[in-house]
């Protein structure tokens, strides 16, 4: 028994700070993200696609644009972000890190939310920073675009945390993709309603403080709660 | 308070197949189990069912005596899995790849632990590589190089260690193993071809 514990020094030292699973997927993820740069242009891309073929379809009509605007960017935006988001966990999956991961020494959910914010620097961030050169084509006044973006900052962290517990309930599933869109859209529509009537509001010159609070109230609690919900559905994917 | 790895009654039943049932064994530290069977016969699921990635159907395992569920956390910093795949990320470097997998798994890794782990391992020249260039073998030996900084975890489980590796190789992993099984540690490995570690203090179980 005694050489036992000798031998074993470490085996039973405290758990080191509860961050460090976190900051080391997040770091990770993220080089990879920037190794494969070509994964998040092409979310960007599809975005600016989208929110363009609107005004080329509808027709040339300033009132009419600037109407349909916020809902237009906001839409594409949720499309943008949850295509990407169907390979959060497949290639993990694929390379036999994600059982390192469920087997780790860190908490899941903080690893998951480690992989949730990397995505989210990684790809959505950058789609999110060009939605003001897109509001240029609706003809948005400044203050609008510039409520706009706040809804997107706010709002699209949301739909990644939703996106991952569609992604792990789905993974490893035969058209995946689409199932999880079928999940986490229906998931996500109050942040669409919020968001985009935020820039109404606005538009209308009414205030958009209660649309904002409640934007940073589904934030914070997928924040709390979509990690929990995603661990659970990756070790029942697992099985 | 032992470490102690048991399995008590498992069975395993996997889409209508039963690969096990009854399963008893005690795996003391210290001890080598080898699990031999055909293609098929559930060895892979017995590795993945003793780490607790998989629920067995009937009965339980135990770590310590108590369930993993109950002690997630230890159980990652106590066990070491290495699987089919070799867990690299493609895209990044072998020591970057060895460095996350030891801060994940709980264990200690600086650069120059993790460097030196790797030119034990005969990657000398290559921990700067993308690991989608490696062969096969450099890949697996990459994987293989965190057994060097795992010395502290009490239980290794490595699903098929010896696939791809040279002669070389080979004889840096069972030395790895020896050193293990001496300082008390309890080894779990499955695998096709005849092992020269049958020396050691070991229970063959067949599938």
């Amino acid at each position: 028994m005694n050489t036992h514990v000798a031998a074993h020094p470490t085996a039973s030292a405290a758990p080191q700070g509860w961050l460090e699973g976190f900051r080391c997927v997040f770091q990770r993820d993220l080089r990879i993200a920037v190794r494969r740069r070509t994964d998040s242009l092409a979310a960007v891309v599809f975005f600016v696609m989208v929110v363009s073929l609107f005004p080329l379809g509808v027709g040339p009509e300033p009132a009419l644009l600037r109407t349909m605007a916020p809902g237009v960017v906001w839409v594409a935006a949720l499309l943008a972000c949850t295509l990407p988001l169907a390979r959060l966990f497949a290639d993990d999956l694929q390379d036999g890190t994600l059982e390192q991961l469920l087997l780790s020494a860190h908490p899941l959910p903080l690893l998951v939310l480690g992989k949730i914010a990397a995505h989210w620097c990684g790809s959505v961030l950058l789609l999110v920073l060009v939605s003001p050169l897109l509001a240029l084509q609706f003809d948005l006044s400044a203050s609008a675009t510039g409520v706009l973006l706040l809804t997107l900052l706010i709002g699209s962290p949301v739909l990644s945390l939703v996106g991952a517990i569609g992604a792990a309930l789905t993974l490893g599933l035969r058209g995946g993709g689409v199932l999880m869109s079928l999940l986490t859209l229906p998931l996500v529509i109050p942040v669409l309603i919020f968001g985009a009537g935020a820039v109404e509001a606005h538009s209308a010159g009414l205030g958009v403080g209660g649309h904002f609070s409640l934007l940073a109230a589904l934030l914070l609690l997928s924040l709390f709660a979509a990690p929990l919900v995603t661990s659970a559905a990756l070790r029942i994917s697992m099985e | 308070m032992t470490a102690t790895l048991a399995l008590n009654k498992v069975s395993c039943i996997r889409s209508g197949r039963t690969l096990f049932s009854g399963l008893d064994l005690q795996l003391p530290g210290g001890q080598l189990l080898r699990v031999a069977g055909a293609n098929g016969a559930g060895k892979t699921s017995l590795l993945r069912l003793m780490c607790g990635l998989l629920t067995p159907t009937e009965g339980q395992v135990l770590w310590r005596g108590q369930p993993m569920a109950a002690q997630r956390e230890q159980w990652g910093r106590d066990l070491v899995y290495l699987g089919h795949a070799a867990a690299l990320k493609d895209d990044l470097s072998p020591l970057d790849n060895l460095i996350t997998a030891c801060t994940l798994g709980g264990q200690a890794a600086d650069r120059v632990g993790a460097l030196q782990a790797l030119g034990d391992a005969g990657l000398r020249g290559f921990e700067r590589t993308p690991a989608r260039r490696l062969s096969q073998g450099q890949r697996r030996r990459c994987g293989l190089a965190r057994l060097v900084l795992a010395r502290a975890a009490p239980l290794w489980v490595l699903d098929e260690p010896f696939n791809a590796l040279d002669t070389t190789a080979t004889a840096w992993l069972e030395g790895l193993i020896r050193a293990q099984l001496l300082r008390g540690g309890a080894v779990v490995l499955t695998s096709h071809q005849g092992v020269s570690l049958d020396d050691t203090p070991h229970q063959v179980l067949s599938l």
